[in-house]
């Protein structure tokens, strides 16, 4: 009984056409394989940039830094040094956070590769520098007012011309990605469709002998489309399980630029790779169904 | 019923009629009615097959009018042509088998295409392939059988469907006498039956043991009609 069933459904199952045969079983998936490889590594390149520009933008777009001439001279108010009276602005202001005069080393440190080893020899006017966090958009204008009233000529300047042009350089990244990414699929479709046409060729008897007995053209379509499915699906498997290794080392590139300290245990995967890397073969079995099913129907019109 | 009108036809380069091309058949006309059987003879190359051709929709007439099964050819569309196939069966001078396909699996194409129960193709399969004598070899493929059982092979796919209209394109060329008589047999059977009948032959001897009205071809004329 069981191998009457077993016989039942190899015989239901039966390659009417022989394109176990006829469509290149190894040649298919590898090709998608490798667009798929490609896909995964445009998609990785796309999320990094958008994640690198957030955190950039985010970090360049609020840093303030007051630069105040002549420092230790009286303010205008006539109340304490020019240092003191725009550090107590600064520290009033709720638009700025963690208003930090920089310390004589640290100064020494940024001049030194200008400057040489010790800055206070030279008896320059250094001006003073402060940094803290500007937490509204747009520029300080107010602030700059207010800053210029007890202490004329400090400038105040946040990082929002260095952050709009990340943003531009990310949506060309972003850009690019996209144009990669519609370019594999198009290969990945002119791949499925020349191996389906050389299962046609291939198997052009068997498909007028079968088209002679009343089959429909979508029995005929349907069966090289689950062949083409089942390729592109398997290929493209593979290629995102290949491309694995080559994002975990991209992310471990890319980690210091995305805010992750060194001594992190490893980077992850961000969440939404993750989540897209599964869809590639399906994204595959997709473009592997319709091109078949288009290229069989196209060719069939050619039977009478 | 099977009609044709005023049939014109040439074979198709590139998708198209050629205008050069020269007409194979030529101001065609004749009727057969529902359960007829008709010969149609003439000489090799006088345009028997593609009189059969027309007849199974493998070619379209540049000019004329086809009924088969009483429905007009010209305006089916591609799944309706289909379905209409699916009631015609076709006994080929070539055989036309898969060679990927067993024995069992050739003759059940036209019903697994038709989506029978695989219990049914299992019961009618076997029982043809008995009575054309091949029970035996029903896991052989087409290239381990002789002519005269690939012509059996062929006879039992055409007749497995109980079609509707059966046409045979000298189906008793690779036979023995034997096998032919059982041939001719099932066929005028299935002829009684109701099924309309068309056999393309040369072989006039045949013609003479089972007398039926003739279709007689030259040059792609029709130059006898036996009704």
């Amino acid at each position: 009984m069981a191998g009457w069933c077993w016989m039942a459904i190899k015989r239901r199952n039966v390659d009417l056409l022989g394109l176990r045969s006829a469509m290149a079983d190894r040649l298919l998936p590898s090709l998608v394989g490798a667009m798929s490889f490609l896909a995964a590594l445009a998609i990785a390149g796309s999320m990094a940039a958008a994640t690198l520009a957030r955190q950039w933008q985010g970090d360049a777009g609020s840093a303030l830094t007051v630069q105040i001439a002549d420092p230790s001279a009286p303010a205008a108010t006539g109340k304490g040094s020019r240092l003191q009276a725009v550090l107590a602005i600064l520290q009033a202001s709720p638009n700025v956070s963690d208003p930090t005069s920089l310390s004589a080393a640290a100064m020494n440190d940024l001049l030194k590769p200008w400057l040489g080893e010790d800055t206070a020899q030279l008896n320059l006017p250094v001006p003073a520098i402060i940094t803290g966090s500007w937490n509204q958009p747009g520029p300080p204008a107010v602030l700059q007012a207010a800053l210029d009233a007890v202490a004329p000529g400090t400038l105040a300047t946040t990082g929002e011309a260095w952050a709009s042009r990340v943003a531009a350089l990310t949506g060309s990244i972003q850009a690019s990605a996209v144009s990669v990414l519609l370019i594999v699929a198009f290969v990945a479709a002119a791949v499925i469709s020349v191996a389906t046409r050389a299962g046609l060729a291939q198997r052009r008897e068997a498909i007028e002998i079968i088209h002679g007995l009343g089959a429909l053209d979508s029995d005929i379509a349907n069966r090289f489309a689950i062949r083409a499915t089942r390729a592109s699906a398997m290929g493209a498997a593979i290629g995102a399980l290949a491309a694995l290794p080559a994002l975990f080392w991209l992310a471990r590139l890319a980690a210091p630029f995305a805010g992750i300290l060194p001594q992190h245990p490893g980077p992850a995967l961000p969440l939404p790779l993750c989540a897209s890397l599964p869809a590639l073969p399906v994204i595959a079995a997709l473009i592997g169904w319709m091109t078949a099913q288009v290229t069989v129907r196209g060719w069939l019109r050619q039977l009478a | 019923m099977i009609r044709f009108e005023n049939v014109w036809l040439k074979y198709r380069h590139g998708g198209k009629s050629s205008a050069a091309a020269a007409d194979v058949v030529s101001n065609m006309s004749f009727e057969i009615p529902d359960g007829g059987f008709r010969w149609l003879t003439g000489a090799s190359g006088a345009g028997k097959t593609s009189v059969l051709k027309l007849m199974y929709l493998a070619e379209h007439p540049y000019r004329g009018r086809i009924d088969i099964l009483d429905v007009h050819a010209a305006r089916l569309g591609r799944r309706d042509a289909a379905m209409l196939r699916r009631r015609i069966g076709v006994i080929y001078q070539d055989f036309r088998l898969l060679s990927h396909l067993s024995v069992y699996d050739n003759v059940a194409l036209p019903m697994r295409l038709a989506r029978r129960p695989e219990k049914q193709i299992r019961s009618d399969v076997t029982e043809l392939l008995h009575w054309v004598g091949l029970s035996a070899k029903l896991d052989n493929r087409p290239y381990e059988l002789s002519g005269g059982e690939q012509q059996r092979v062929a006879i039992a796919r055409a007749v497995i469907g109980r079609p509707k209209l059966l046409l045979a394109d000298e189906p008793t060329g690779n036979l023995d006498d034997e096998q032919a008589h059982r041939l001719m047999l099932l066929i005028t059977a299935l002829n009684r039956m109701g099924t309309t009948v068309v056999v393309a032959t040369h072989n006039l001897a045949l013609v003479k043991e089972y007398p039926a009205p003739l279709l007689e071809i030259a040059h792609g004329r029709l130059v006898l009609d036996g009704d």
